[in-house]
């Protein structure tokens, strides 16, 4: 017999369901923390963003420059693969840090920062800074977080579709062009407000002419080089926020109201924490989203009396993802639940 | 018709931390009062206009409120939306300070 599968769009019935449970725009379960302290987590700088972003940059125009000059020969597979993979994750993770405006102190340079991240990773900016404030809001409630990674039960074929950001890339290219001709998708139009409209169509319409520039140049001198730097790492680079991604919530609990129910904190190494900007503390991202990102590793230590314990490393929780999805392959209400520490609140469910 | 305008007490004006906000609630209404690091009081509807979320639980930075849930974002002496996803002007309330404690007018 066929699993039958919920529907997970926001234009469905669910997104009513889910506010007739009282699961959309609820209050959520929150962990004690003295506000004195918060406070002080909270605090922003310029600083460690300030020095990360021109590390980025470095980076990326010295594996640019390696990747360049190996072009033609077999080295230039490694090459790329690295410089695609950091451009990606680490716009992914820029574009993220700065549409919470949490990465600098000063404004301007988290919304020119979350520009250049956005246009990177091909997301369009305005619509995607609404899509993920009802991430925030509602998060892993079907029929109302846009951001909801995979279904129960999952479809595989969009996983491995992924590792070349064929659904994603291509349904943020339609995006893209939709704006173009002035208007906005169906799903957008159910999180972002008419005021951004404009906005929305006029970023778009820069970008496809900076792309058509980048696909001009391509086609006068016969060759793709110009496009594997801008444009298409999104498509051969993603392969590290994707497992990150899935690790984030996959798995957990869906239409819960707390957020150790259906998020994921992991222990990664310091060189992978450097690219996703810390976003592996991601249950203390959620639950206190005002904290930037060089403060999460000491919000995490006052939290830990209250969250399941981590998952050791990204290997461990991707398989334990790996493992729930095949389990909701057959049964899609199968879900792994962690146990708290004897220092935890109990959970909540939530309506 | 003339809304009827009360001067109603918050807290003692040292009950907020310099820098900072608290949050008070009259009837079924709430609201926000904060505290400057120079000293002076400012009072706002304690929800954000976004959507349904103590701004008492946010973060004050200059004159300016960030609202804890998608860190929108007003400056609190006159109520201005500053910063995405908020769009709509939060209402804010004449302060006044007497004997040591704070009035909201309402
Ligand atoms: S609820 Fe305040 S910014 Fe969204």
């Amino acid at each position: 017999m066929a699993v039958k599968m919920r529907d997970y769009s926001l234009t469905g019935p669910e997104n009513k369901l889910a506010q007739e449970k009282g699961l959309a725009t609820a209050d959520w379960y929150i962990s004690p923390i003295p506000r004195q302290r918060l406070k002080e987590l909270m605090k922003r700088k310029d600083g460690p963003a300030i020095r990360d972003t021109i590390i980025m940059f470095a980076w990326l125009i010295g594996t640019g420059m390696l990747a360049y000059y190996a072009w033609g020969t077999w080295w230039a597979i490694p090459a790329f693969a690295i410089y695609g993979i950091s451009y990606a994750s680490m716009a992914d993770s820029r574009w993220h840090e700065c549409g919470h405006g949490t990465a600098f102190k000063t404004p301007w340079m988290n919304d020119v920062l979350y520009q250049i991240a956005s246009f990177m990773d091909l997301r369009p900016p305005t619509p995607w800074r609404w899509s993920h404030a009802r991430h925030h809001t509602d998060t892993y409630i079907v029929g109302r977080d846009p951001e909801i990674a995979m279904t129960r039960p999952p479809v595989w074929r969009i996983i491995f579709g992924e590792i070349i950001h064929i659904y994603g890339g291509t349904r943020d290219l339609k995006s893209v062009i939709t704006h173009c001709f002035g208007r906005l998708t169906a799903a957008e139009k159910d999180y972002v407000p008419v005021s951004e409209f404009r906005k929305a169509v006029w970023i778009s319409r820069i970008w496809a002419l900076i792309l058509l520039g980048f696909i001009t140049w391509s086609i006068l001198i016969g060759s793709i080089l110009p496009l594997m730097f801008v444009g298409l790492p999104t498509f051969y680079g993603p392969i590290l926020l994707l497992l990150v991604g899935l690790a984030q919530h996959l798995g957990l609990r869906e239409d819960v109201l707390d957020h150790r129910l259906n998020t994921r904190t992991i222990y990664i190494n310091p060189f992978f924490r450097f690219l996703y900007w810390n976003m592996n503390y991601h249950i203390e991202h959620h639950m206190f989203p005002m904290v930037p990102y060089h403060a999460l590793p000491a919000l995490h230590e006052e939290l830990k009396f209250d969250y399941p314990a981590p998952s050791p490393s990204l290997w461990a929780a991707l398989k334990e993802v790996i493992a729930a999805l095949m389990k909701q392959k057959n049964d899609p209400s199968y879900v792994v639940d962690r146990p708290l520490p004897a220092t935890a609140n109990p959970y909540y469910y939530g309506a | 018709m003339q809304e009827l305008l009360q001067w109603v007490e918050a807290c003692e004006a040292d009950a907020i931390d310099e820098e900072d906000v608290i949050r008070f609630d009259h009837g079924d209404r709430t609201f926000a009062i904060y505290r400057t690091a120079k000293g002076s009081y400012y009072a706002t509807d304690g929800y954000c206009t976004h959507e349904k979320f103590h701004l008492s639980e946010g973060l004050v930075m200059g004159t300016i409120i960030e609202c804890p849930k998608h860190n929108g974002r007003f400056d609190y002496t006159t109520g201005a939306a500053k910063r995405t996803p908020v769009c709509v002007d939060l209402r804010t309330y004449p302060v006044k300070l007497e004997h040591n404690k704070v009035f909201i007018q309402i």
